[in-house]
Parts: structure tokens; sequence; C-alpha cells
């Protein structure tokens, strides 16, 4: 295979990238590190007191001794609430258990008792939703006082809330993706259907309770005092009530009994691909932070990104001299064979239409697509609309829209107008989709929506007969500009579940060859397309 | 011409024979006792005869049974091995007064031989060097402690009827010698039932050196050169090299002749081996002459190229040898060590049980065994579990194969001397040959596992826990990855009844690990074979070998065990006693199996119901009391009804 890429060449520009680069992964890195605490450490701490796990040590003990952790949506809450609300009180990922890639879902006690916010929910349905399109198995780890109460009309009547956990739960289980609740906590009203719905139940005594009504309201109802272990604990459930199937002694036990679920699932990972040895990249990943420009207006070398991410360095274009905007061909990461998609300036007619045509090819060999998003949008103006962008666009649209193959999108850049259907954004159900932390999503850059935005505020003004002086205006356009950028923000996208993740730049190679082995777990479909314009 | 050989024995020397047998179309039979049905000789064999239980005394040295058996067989040779009754004269008479051919001298020789004052005396007569000593026939204690001052101190008090180390006592001084007599007679004829002595010189510091002899019945008779079997532990020998490292050719000349010697003063047929003691000084001494096969013959199979079993069929066959002694070459050096089911750490105490794993290091060196991976080790017979044998262009080269080949080699379910004789091999005194039967004495430091507190086992179990070892996945590949976050490896294990718990951390390429409370830079990197570690001023090359729910880390020869993740359910997993008396369905009480007031243990029957035709038992769901009946013997009960009023010892 062709080997691309060049040394990175070591100057002042590059170092001022790489410094500006370092100093947003850092960033990111803090923030996350934050958010790993949960409720905090003095939260945990009383956790811990009364003989209880924090959640994501939980987790550690759930999965395989050193099994990888692909954390989805770390960031779900963030600064969306007035309060702070960190991964949404819920943590979601993907996981070995007995060498099967499970989605484990696992509320955060020390986070508002584990209580769903909107966002929780959303993260929740995203977790289920991941799991089903990739067959993967589920834990729930539940330990949560059930529905936010005061936002309770953004959580509970509509078709994406709380309600769709439950028909996910039997809808995936109908399709042989096993279920399996842990109860660690408290399981109350709707909560209780979460272990109730499960294949396979697992329950702490003396921890986990399961009831319809609590003690409180059972009180209010008719008068019966009792306790919440007698209401609903372990015992009366794997004795009795039969709601729960296993009988845990304490938490640790607990886990190793989901494990014990999860040996017993008979799982097949279908043999689907043509996989290569391993090889590492030629180049080194932290090279990325210096090639990322700081701002979305500078070009990025498509070739010398996808060089620092792909097995060998090594990729095999398609149509290299046509339609050279878009750079499409095959490689390797991690040994699973991908058809790449990378932007490299604007998409023009052919560029469209030549992505449209790999992905074709994608889709009849069977070969996941990998999107490299850093895209302004279609090329406007009088030519191109004469020639027909629009639909050509459709084409690649077309193309995407119907993919079957397993689809990954990494936001390196901007992601702007239509450019982002055609380099399939969210709308167009890739199986992952991770954000760089320079990354910038929005209907169209700040500056141009703010430049479009001012002047029709100024005609109708102008029409209004009260016409704005230049600093009005100015002004205008400089808060549009501003508004427009911090929603354009990755931590803007990721804390609204627009994504899956921000990444680490230097991690997107593992990332994606982990998303990419995980998402072998589905058969891949034959695709069918809708009718292309031609 | 033998057709039909029995083969006397079992192990790796039943396996052994029966190899050449085959080679050279023979049918083979073995013995085995009850301990033995499955064992691999019977295996190999075309046929088997069980031939009693599992003690040796009622199986392996039941001379008649054995002879009865091959007679009804057809049998038309037996081939002893060594040890059991391989050196028994009765059983080389029975066996050709049978009308069959034994695989091994005629038993006058046996009887010469295994009479060490006699056989002391005969050598001398015919010009073998003998030590000074006393080896008057039924002398008396005084007349010994008499000679004992005529010979000087130290000497060596010995069975005549003696082997391997029994009845042997080593004199320093005059006054020790009475009791060191006493000693030594209790303990022959507890051996041998005969409690007759003779005393030799001692030589403090002296090589075991045995020369290989073979003679025919057409009057020929020559040696396959030397082997130096110095290298002992409690007089049992451990490492075998051939030939003798540092003997002139002079010297391998002389003691050669003078064990051809030896052998023809006895009218000596088929393999023997003359065992010498070389001085310090180059002058050799006849210690005795044993009258079979030796364990360690492949080494001299390994420098000639001859297969000395088949040299002995064809003796036995009444065939001339097959070559003359200038025939005979002396190709390279050949090295063995003989791997024992014991512990090295606890006074080599002998180790039973079941080898879980055994990969042999068949592509390095030559095995002989007598057990493979799935065979058990019975602490009826000989603890020996294999012999692993090298042949090299020179000695440092086979030492540095054979070394190779332990390191190789995957042992599991028993203790094994495995790292013990890597030490010892490694061993400076033995890498320059400065042999002596009392080496290991000068090395007590060998006798221990330096590995055995090594965290970096520890380290190792986790790393290799964590798939690793089995996948190409990337979910395989990238331990502990977190993404954004450090990578984690957390794991309680357990080594030795100690549990640890380890965390293994990676951020930008740097490892860290923490075990329980320390904390250090953790280097490491898989090769080919195993994996390298460096913790702290710790240091380990090992090839972890994972498991379902533990990991065996090998290093330097031995496999340690270290359990992952020890179960996490505490012991009083039990169902509330209130659950546990009601009755499952309606029935009758048909019986009460303790009294009101009684204490019952958990799982006690205490109450039995009938119901739908069946009887069902209700237990005691965990020790306590049971206060108060609730039904009485012929009641009718109703699903659900609680019968028993109990309390729980753990409920006060």
């Amino acid at each position: 295979m062709a080997r691309i890429g060049t040394p990175l060449i070591d100057d002042e520009n590059t170092e001022a990238m790489r410094t500006h680069n370092l100093a947003l992964r850092d960033d990111l890195r803090e923030k996350l590190a934050g958010i790993t605490l949960g409720g905090g450490e003095a939260a945990q701490q009383r956790l811990r007191e009364r003989g209880k796990l924090p959640v994501r040590e939980r987790i550690d003990r759930l999965l395989d001794p050193g099994s990888p952790f692909l954390e989805i949506s770390a960031l779900a809450a963030m600064d969306v609430y007035g309060e702070e609300v960190p991964a949404a009180g819920c943590v979601g990922g993907i996981g070995r258990v007995q060498g099967v890639e499970c989605m484990i879902v696992a509320n955060d006690p020390t986070v508002k008792g584990g209580s769903y916010y909107p966002l929780t929910v959303k993260k929740h349905l995203r977790a289920q939703a991941i799991a089903a399109e990739n067959r993967l198995p589920c834990i729930y780890l539940v330990d949560s006082g059930g529905a936010n109460l005061p936002r309770q009309d953004e959580v509970f009547p509509d078709r994406e809330h709380f309600g769709r956990i439950f028909f996910n739960m039997a809808n995936m289980s109908a399709r042989g993706v096993p279920q399996i609740a842990v109860v660690l906590g408290s399981c109350t009203a709707g909560g209780a259907y979460v272990p109730a719905m499960a294949d396979e139940t697992i329950m702490v005594r003396d921890q986990g309770t399961i009831f319809l009504a609590g003690p409180p309201l059972v009180k209010a109802a008719t008068g019966e005092e009792v306790s919440a272990e007698e209401l609903g604990g372990a015992l009366l459930h794997c004795e009795q009530s039969g709601v729960a199937d296993h009988l845990a002694d304490n938490e640790p036990h607990a886990l190793q009994l989901a494990r014990q679920c999860i040996a017993h699932i008979n799982w097949h990972k279908p043999d689907q691909v043509q996989t290569q040895p391993v090889r590492p990249p030629a180049f080194p990943a932290d090279d990325l932070y210096g090639l990322i420009p700081a701002t979305t207006r500078q070009p990025m070398p498509a070739r010398e990104i996808i060089a620092r991410i792909v097995d060998d360095s090594a990729l095999d274009e398609f149509k290299s001299r046509y339609g050279t905007s878009l750079v499409t061909g095959f490689a390797h990461i991690h040994g699973y064979p991908v058809g790449i998609v990378a932007n490299d300036g604007i998409l023009f007619s052919e560029s469209a239409q030549k992505g449209a045509h790999f992905i074709e090819l994608c889709n009849q060999r069977r070969i996941p697509l990998l999107f490299l998003q850093n895209i302004t949008g279609f090329m406007v103006g009088k030519k191109h609309e004469a020639e027909g962008i629009a639909k050509h666009g459709a084409k690649m649209v077309n193309a995407v829209a119907c993919a079957s193959v397993p689809k990954f999108t990494v936001v390196i850049g901007g992601s702007f107008g239509a450019g982002n259907y055609g380099m399939c954004g969210r709308a167009y159900d890739p199986r992952f989709l991770f954000m760089w932390p320079n990354a910038r999503i929005s209907v169209m850059g700040g500056e141009q929506a703010a430049s479009v935005l001012t002047q029709i505020k100024s005609a109708s003004l102008a029409k209004k007969g009260t016409p704005w002086d230049d600093a009005e205006a100015e002004q205008f356009r400089s808060d549009m500009v501003d508004r427009y950028d911090a929603m354009a923000h990755p931590y803007y996208a990721s804390a609204r579940l627009w994504d899956d993740g921000v990444i680490d730049p230097a991690d997107t190679r593992d990332v994606l060859g982990l998303a990419i082995a995980a998402s072998l777990n589905a058969p891949i479909e034959e695709t069918r397309y809708g009718v292309f314009r031609m | 011409m033998i057709k039909r050989l029995l083969i006397a024995n079992r192990g790796e020397i039943a396996r052994r024979i029966i190899a050449t047998a085959r080679q050279l179309g023979i049918e083979t039979v073995a013995i085995y006792s009850d301990a033995d049905s499955q064992a691999a000789h019977v295996r190999d064999a075309d046929l088997g005869i069980a031939i009693g239980p599992a003690p040796a005394r009622d199986s392996y040295l039941c001379a008649d049974r054995i002879v009865r058996e091959a007679t009804a067989l057809g049998v038309d040779a037996i081939h002893p091995g060594y040890g059991f009754l391989s050196e028994n004269e009765a059983f080389a008479r029975a066996v050709t007064d049978a009308g069959m051919q034994f695989v091994g001298p005629r038993p006058d020789a046996i009887r010469l031989m295994g009479d060490k004052a006699a056989a002391r005396q005969l050598m001398a007569e015919h010009g073998v060097p003998v030590l000074p000593g006393f080896d008057r026939n039924g002398a008396s204690d005084d007349a010994l402690r008499e000679a004992a001052t005529t010979i000087g101190f130290p000497l060596l008090i010995k069975a005549v009827a003696g082997g391997g180390g029994k009845g042997m006592r080593i004199v320093e001084t005059a006054a020790d010698f009475d009791e060191a007599l006493k000693a030594a007679r209790r303990e022959a004829m507890a051996a041998f039932a005969d409690d007759r002595v003779l005393l030799e010189r001692y030589l403090a510091s002296a090589r075991h050196v045995e020369v290989q002899v073979f003679a025919d019945s057409h009057g020929n008779a020559v040696h396959l050169f030397e082997r130096d079997c110095s290298v002992q532990r409690r007089h049992q020998k451990i490492i075998e090299e051939a030939p003798a490292p540092g003997l002139s050719s002079e010297q391998r000349a002389a003691m050669g002749q003078a064990a051809v010697r030896a052998a023809r003063a006895i009218d000596y047929l088929g393999a023997g081996t003359v065992e010498f003691l070389l001085a310090p000084d180059g002058e050799f001494y006849f210690m005795e002459m044993n009258t079979r096969l030796q364990v360690e013959h492949p080494v001299t199979e390994l420098i000639t190229g001859q297969d000395l079993v088949a040299w002995q069929l064809a003796v036995a066959g009444g065939a001339p040898l097959p070559l003359a002694q200038d025939d005979i070459t002396l190709d390279g050096h050949a090295m063995e060590v003989r791997v024992y089911a014991e512990d090295p750490a606890d006074n080599f105490l002998p180790s039973t049980g079941t080898l879980s794993l055994a990969q042999w290091p068949r592509h390095l060196a030559r095995v002989d065994t007598g057990a493979e991976q799935g065979d058990a080790i019975s602490r009826h017979y000989d603890p020996m579990v294999a012999k692993i044998i090298v042949h090299g262009a020179s000695r440092h080269q086979a030492l540095a194969k054979l070394v190779a080949a332990l390191t190789a080699t995957r042992l599991h379910g028993i203790k094994h001397n495995i790292g013990f004789l890597i030490r010892v091999l490694q061993c400076p005194d033995f890498v320059d040959a400065r042999l002596d039967t009392r080496l290991l004495e000068h090395w007590p430091e060998l006798m221990s596992d330096s590995d055995a507190s090594n965290p970096c086992i520890l380290l190792a179990a986790v790393l290799a826990s964590t798939g690793r070892a089995t996948g190409l996945s990337p979910w395989d590949q990238l331990p502990g990855w977190r993404g954004n976050a450090s990578a984690r490896i957390q794991l309680g294990v357990s080594l030795a009844g100690h549990t640890h718990e380890v965390v293994i951390t990676s951020r930008d390429g740097h490892w860290m690990a923490r075990i329980d409370d320390q904390q250090q830079p953790l280097r490491f990197h898989w090769q080919q074979q195993g994996l390298s570690l460096q913790w702290g001023t710790h240091a380990l090359h090992c090839d972890p070998h994972p498991q379902a729910n533990r990991v065996i880390v090998f290093a330097n020869g031995l496999g340690r065990t270290v359990e992952l993740s020890p179960s996490q359910a505490s012991a009083d997993t039990v169902t509330s006693a209130e659950h546990a008396f009601q009755a499952p369905m309606s029935g009758t009480v048909v019986t009460w199996h303790t009294a009101p007031g009684a204490h019952v243990d958990s799982g006690d029957a205490v109450i039995t119901l009938e119901a739908m035709k069946m009887e069902h038992t209700l237990r005691a769901p965990a020790p306590g009391t049971v206060t108060a009946f609730l039904a009485a013997e012929g009641d009718q009960v109703s699903d659900g009804q609680l019968l028993v009023a109990f309390e729980g010892d753990q409920d006060d």
C-alpha cells in the first residue's frame, strides 16, 4: 500500500500550533478529571462508608481485568442546568466483560442521587442506541432515585423520554441482545422497571431495593408502615417475588455475578471483515498537535492527519486526481479495513460525486466508513448552482444516509452547513461521532452568520427609517459572532449529546479501533439507496 | 530372537525400553499397578497386564506373579529396567528358570556385585584399584573399631548389601565411630535385612565417575566411556554428564580398562556400570558395580550415538556386541538432569499431584518422561518425573542448551526441582566444572527460590490477565485504556495465600504500578516468548500463562500461581429462615428430625413433608436453634405455612 505523510517540520508555526492544541487538550483533561469525581471526593467517601463503591470503581470491577473502557459523553450536561450534574449523573461506555464488548450504563448516586435529568435520559437512550445498533449486551448498574421531579415535563412524557428506556430493553431483548441489571441501590417507581425488564437481575442484600412506591408513598396511600428492606429488599425479590434472580452479598460479589451472567450468553462475534496484522502509523500521534491550525479558517492537510491515524500510514487513494478537495481511499485502523472520506477543502460538484461513488464502493464491499469532517460547506455562487451542485451534493447525502456499513465520524475541524450532512453528521446515524477540542459545529461559521444577520437587520432598520450607525452595527455583529462561537464549541455540543464525546486528537486511532471492533458485533447488512438525482 | 518383551517396570524407563523395542519390531507388554492403569507406559505398550495394588511390594516387586503372567502370555524376554527387581538375583533366576530371557546379567553376577564386601575383594584380586579399607565377612564391632584406627579418619561405613546411600555413614573422628556404626547397622538391617558393614577410607573431596560396560555371551567386553555423576543431593544423582570433564585420555583409558577387567572378572553379560571415586590427585578407586541399565544411560547414548537398550536386547538374544572397542567413538558432550516431583525449599520433600500443565522442551532436548500433561504423580513410586538430556559440541554448549531447555519447560500441578536445577547449572563451581560429590553443600543458597518474593510476579500476572496474550483486537491490545484519563488496571491478586491490591496506570507512555501502598515506575515489554518487567529495583523475565481465574507465571523454571480477584462472596450466603421453613406446597408432615430447643447447623434436616407423592425435607438455612414446631407429625399443612420457629445464631 502507498505510504502517505511527511515528517513534521519543526518551525515557529508548528510550535505555535502545538502550544495551542496542547492547551486545548490539557483543558479537556482537566474538565474530565473533575467530572470523573462525580459528586466529589466527600460524597464518594460517604458512599464507601456505607459499603458502596464509587461508580467508576464499580465499572472497573465489572470489566475484564485491564479491559479498555470507551466512555461516551462524559461532558454531558456540562454548564446546562445552572447546577453541576457531572456526566449527567450517569456513566456510560463500552468495556469488555468475559471477552464480550458490552455497553455499561451506570448511575452515579453521588450526583443528585443518580436522578434522571433530561440529558441523563438522552444519554441513557444514546447508550442503548449504540448497544442496539452494534449488538452490544447491556449491563445496567442501577442506583438511582428515578426521574428528576422538578423537570418531569422534560423527562417523562415524550417519545424519547424515560419510558423509551424500557421500550428499548424489551426490543433489544427481543432481538437477542442480552439485558442484565445489577441493583446496587434504589430502583423506585419507573426505575423499578430496569431490573424488572432485564433478562437477568442481580441484587445486593441490605442495599438494593426495588419497589413501585417507596415507604413514604405507601404510608401516604394506605397507611401501611414498612421498611425499605421489607418492602423491596434483595431477599424479598430473590426468594419471594422473583423480581430479581441472583442474591449478592455485597457490591463486588454482585459485579462478579454479573460477569457470570455474561459468561453464559453464548455470544459469537461474526467474522465479517478481512483484517491485517496491526502496524502502528509511521508518524507519531503527537504530531497532530503541530498540524491542527488554531482556527477553522486555516486549511488542515488531510493526508498528514490520516498518516497519523491509519496503520503504517498507508492509504490507497481512490480518484486521487479528481475532485481533489475530498480525499477518499482505503486504509486499515488497528488491522480493520476502513474506507476514509476526508475533507481537504470545500466541497465541489466533483468532490461530492466522488464521495458518493466511494461510499457506494464501501457499501458494496462491506468496508466500514470513516468520515474526517473539516468542512465549511458546499461551494456557492452562480456557476456552481448552475452546474447543479445541489443535486450532486444530494447524491453524496443520499449515499451517506443509506449506507448500512458501520459509519464513524470524527469532527476534526469545522462542521458547517450542508457539509455536515454529506460528511455523516449526527443526523446520518454514524455508529459513533467524536469531536476534537479544536472543532466547531454550526449551521454556518460565526463570521458568516453574523454578517448575514447584520445585513438583514440593517436592511430592516433602514426600511423602518431608523438606520443604525457603524458602531451599533459592529456591536451587533460582534455579539452575534460571540454567540455563534460559544454554541459552536465542542463542549457545548458534547454537553447536549450532539456527539459521543470530545477526544484527544492523539487518541483518535485507538478510539476508532475500539469503536470499529465493537461495531462488528452486529452483522453488516446490505445497503439499499434512495433515488439518486442524476 | 526376542518377539515379545515384557517390561517389569513403569514410568520413563518402561517407555524408553518400549520405544526401542518398537523400532526393532518387538511386541511389548507393560505391567501396571492399580495406580498406573492410565499411565503413559501402559498407553505406549502393545499389551498391558494388571499386577496388583498400588504399593510396589504388592505389584512391581511381586516377582512370582510377574513371571507367572509373563509365562501365560507367551513372553520370551523380560527387561527389568532399573530399580524394582532389576538387581534381584532370585527374580533373574526365576525368569531364566521359566524359560525366558532375562535382559541383564546372569544371576550369579548380580549376587556377587550385590555383596559390596565380596565385590571389593574380587576387584582387588583382579587389579582394579580399591580404597584402603576393611571388608572381612562378618567382622565384629570390636574388629571393625580396630580396623578403623588403622584406616584412619575420616572413613566411611557402608552396608555390605547396600545401595542408594542406605546404611552408609561418614565418620569424622574416632569418638563418633561407635554411634555411627550402630546407626549404619540399624539402617542396613531395616533396608536389606542384613546388618553386615565394611569400612573404607573416606575421600573428603572426590568425584563420582562411572564407566559404562557391555559384555556379550561370546566373550567380548567393551566400555562406552565414562559419566560424571558428582552432583548429588543426599546421595541421589541429579545432574549427569559424559564425558567426565577434565579427564586425560590416559585416565580415561585406564578407567575404561579397569572397568572392562571388572566385568570380565565376574563373567559379565549385558549392560553394567562400574562406579569409581575419582580423587583430586587423579587416582580412582572402585566403589561398586551396578548390574543393570542406569538412569543416566542417555548421556552415553548421546556421545556414542548408540542405543544401549538395543544393545541389551541384542546381547540377551544371543547376538555378539554390535561394535568392537575401537569402533566406539566419543562425540561432543552430553548432559542430563533429573526432574523430580519434590520441593527443594522444603528439604526435597516429595510432592504429588496431577500435571495440570506439562510442556516438555522436546524441540530443544531429548526428554525421557513417564508422565505427560494430565497424568498423576503418585506417592507410591519414585518421584522422578522426567530426564532432560542434551548434546552439544562442547560442555559449554551442552550446558547452555540444557539451561535453555529447562527454562522452556512448563510444568505445573506439582512442586518440582526445575528452578533448583537451573540454579545449580548456573552456579560457578558447576559452570567451571569444579565437580565434587559435596558441591551442593558448598552452595546452600541454591536451595531457596530467589524469585519467590519478587513483586514482578504479581505485576506480570496482572498484565497477562489483560487479554494481550490472547487477542489482536484493540480491546486486547490496549490494556487499561481510558481515553482522556490515565489507562488503569486495578486488580486484587493473591500469591501463596497473600492478597494484594495492584493498580497499574499509564499516561502518555509512562507506566506506574502500585502494589498495596508502594508505588514505583514500571517498565515492561512483551517478547516472542514471555514478558520482561522492571519495577523499581526488581526485575523479572517470565512467561505468564493466563487461565480462567488465575495466571501461572513461569520464571527461571518455576511456575507460580497468582489467583485473580479472589471470590467476593461472604460465607453466609443463606436464605432467610422464614422462607426456608415455609411449606413449599400443601402436604403432610411426615417427621421431625430434631427436637424443640435443639441447636442445628446449616444444612441439617429439620422437618420432612410429603406432598405430590414425594418427600420434601426442609433444612436449616444457618446455624441456630429450633425454638418451636408449629405443626405436628401427620398434620396437613398448606402452601406457605410457617412450620418452624427458628432463631439463627447471628440474630442475637
